[in-house]
C-alpha cells in the first residue's frame, strides 16, 4: 500500500485512507437513484406479463432496451447489496467474523451478478 | 458482534427507596427513578427511589437533583455547573431522551420522572459518564481557527454579515455530548466514529469563512468511520437540547466532500 495512503489515526492506529469512503458512499446513492425507476419498471412489466405464453415473455426480453434495462438491474442490485451489507456487518460484526462475513457477503454478491447475467444472457441470445 | 446484553455487572438491580417524608395536604408529590452506581462498593447498579414534594422544589429536573442531594441523599453525584443551559454539565438521559436537566421542567413530565446517564458511556459515579473519548475526538478536529496568509486588515480577520450568518446553529453548541450519545452509530462505534457532536464542531470550522484550511478539514474526514458511519438515524437533531441539527452539519460535510473533489 502506498505511504501516502496511510494516516496515523490516533484513535485506532494505523488505517487506510483512500478514496474508498467517498466512493463507497456515491455509489449507494448513485445505485439507489437508478434502481428506483428500475425496480418500479420491472414489477410493473412483470405484472403486465402475467400469464402471457413463453415465446411472448422471451421476444420480450429479446427487445434490447429489455436486454439493458434487465443487466443493469442485475449489475444495480448486487452491488447496492454488497455496498449495505458492507456497511451493517462493519457496524456490528467483530474480530475475524467480520471479515468472514465480509467475504462471504461480498462472494454471493458477486456470484449472484454473475448467474443473474448468466440467465439472462442464455434467454436473450 | 457489537454487544446487546448488559454485562453480568451491568445488570441495573432495585434499590432503596425514600418515601415523601409527611404528605402535606394539597401539595404534588412526584416519584424520582435514579440510575444509582458507586465503583467502590463492590455491586451492580440499582435504581433508587426519591419521592419528592414539588411545592418545594424548583421547577427543573437539575432543581429536584439539588434537592435530593442537599435534603435526603448527599451520596447522589451528577455534574451540574450553570443551571441555564450553557454550559452542558448537566447532560443526562431523562425519560428515554436525552437532554439537560436544568432546562427539562419537572412538569413536562408525566409520570414517575426517570434520570439515568447519558446511554452507552463508561459509568464513573451515578449519574456522572466518563467523557474523556468524546473530548479526545473534540481535539482530534482542531477546533481553532488555521490561517495561513496574514489578515487584510493588518490586525484582525474580518467577517461579513452573511459569512457569520453561516456559523449559525453551529456556534451554539455546548459540547454537552447528548446527539453523540444518543446515536446508535456513536454507541457501536465510538472508538473510531467521531459523532454528531464532534462532527457539527469540524463542520463549524469548515463553515467560517476566516479559517484556511478547509480541505485539510475535509482530508481528515474523509474516512469510512470518521465520517461516514452517520446513517442519517436523525436521534442527534432530535434530541438536542439546543435545538440544533448535527445531521445537517454532517450532511453538509458529506456534500463538500464530494463536491470539492481533492
Amino acid at each position: 500500500m502506498n505511504v501516502n495512503m496511510l494516516r496515523r489515526n490516533r484513535f485506532s492506529g494505523i488505517i487506510p485512507l483512500g478514496k474508498g469512503a467517498v466512493v463507497h458512499w456515491w455509489m449507494q446513492r448513485l445505485t439507489a437513484v437508478v434502481l428506483l425507476p428500475i425496480a418500479i419498471w420491472f414489477a410493473f412489466a412483470v405484472a403486465m406479463l402475467a400469464g402471457a405464453s413463453y415465446e411472448t415473455v422471451v421476444s420480450w426480453l429479446q427487445s434490447p432496451v429489455v436486454t439493458a434495462l434487465l443487466f443493469l438491474f442485475v449489475v444495480a442490485t448486487f452491488y447496492h447489496i454488497k455496498l449495505g451489507m458492507q456497511v451493517i456487518i462493519e457496524d456490528y460484526v467483530r474480530g475475524w467474523l467480520k471479515s468472514a462475513s465480509l467475504l462471504t457477503s461480498n462472494l454471493a454478491c458477486i456470484l449472484l451478478t454473475v448467474v443473474g447475467i448468466a440467465a439472462l444472457l442464455r434467454v436473450v441470445l | 458482534m457489537a454487544q446487546f446484553n448488559l454485562p453480568a455487572n451491568s445488570v441495573v438491580r432495585s434499590g432503596k427507596k425514600y418515601p415523601a417524608p409527611a404528605p402535606v395536604p394539597g401539595h404534588s408529590v412526584k416519584r424520582i427513578v435514579v440510575y444509582r452506581y458507586d465503583p467502590d462498593q463492590d455491586e451492580n447498579p440499582r435504581i433508587d427511589t426519591y419521592e419528592l414534594d414539588l411545592d418545594t422544589c424548583g421547577p427543573m429536573v437539575l432543581d429536584a437533583l439539588i434537592k435530593i442531594k442537599d435534603e435526603i441523599d448527599s451520596t447522589l453525584a451528577f455534574r451540574r455547573s450553570c443551571r441555564e443551559g450553557i454550559c452542558g454539565s448537566c447532560s443526562m438521559n431523562i425519560n428515554g431522551a436525552n437532554t439537560l436537566a436544568c432546562i427539562k421542567a419537572i412538569k413536562d413530565i408525566k409520570g414517575d420522572l426517570k434520570i439515568y446517564p447519558l446511554p452507552h458511556m463508561p459509568v464513573v459515579k451515578d449519574l456522572v459518564v466518563d467523557l474523556s473519548q468524546f473530548y479526545k475526538q473534540y481535539s482530534s478536529i482542531q477546533p481553532w481557527m488555521k490561517t495561513r496568509t496574514e489578515p487584510s486588515s493588518g490586525r484582525e480577520r474580518l467577517q461579513s454579515e452573511e459569512d457569520r450568518k453561516k456559523l449559525d446553529g453551529l456556534e451554539e453548541c455546548i459540547l454537552c455530548a447528548c446527539c453523540s450519545t444518543s446515536c446508535p452509530s456513536y454507541w457501536w462505534n465510538s472508538d473510531r466514529y467521531l459523532g454528531p457532536a464532534v462532527l457539527l464542531q469540524a463542520y463549524r470550522w469548515i463553515a467560517d469563512s476566516r479559517d484556511e484550511a478547509t480541505d485539510e478539514r475535509l482530508q481528515e474526514l474523509k474516512d469510512s468511520f470518521k465520517l461516514y458511519r452517520c446513517h442519517t438515524i436523525m436521534n442527534c437533531t432530535n434530541t438536542c437540547p439546543k435545538g440544533l441539527n448535527p445531521a445537517k452539519a454532517i450532511a453538509e460535510i458529506k456534500k463538500l466532500v464530494a463536491t470539492r473533489g481533492s
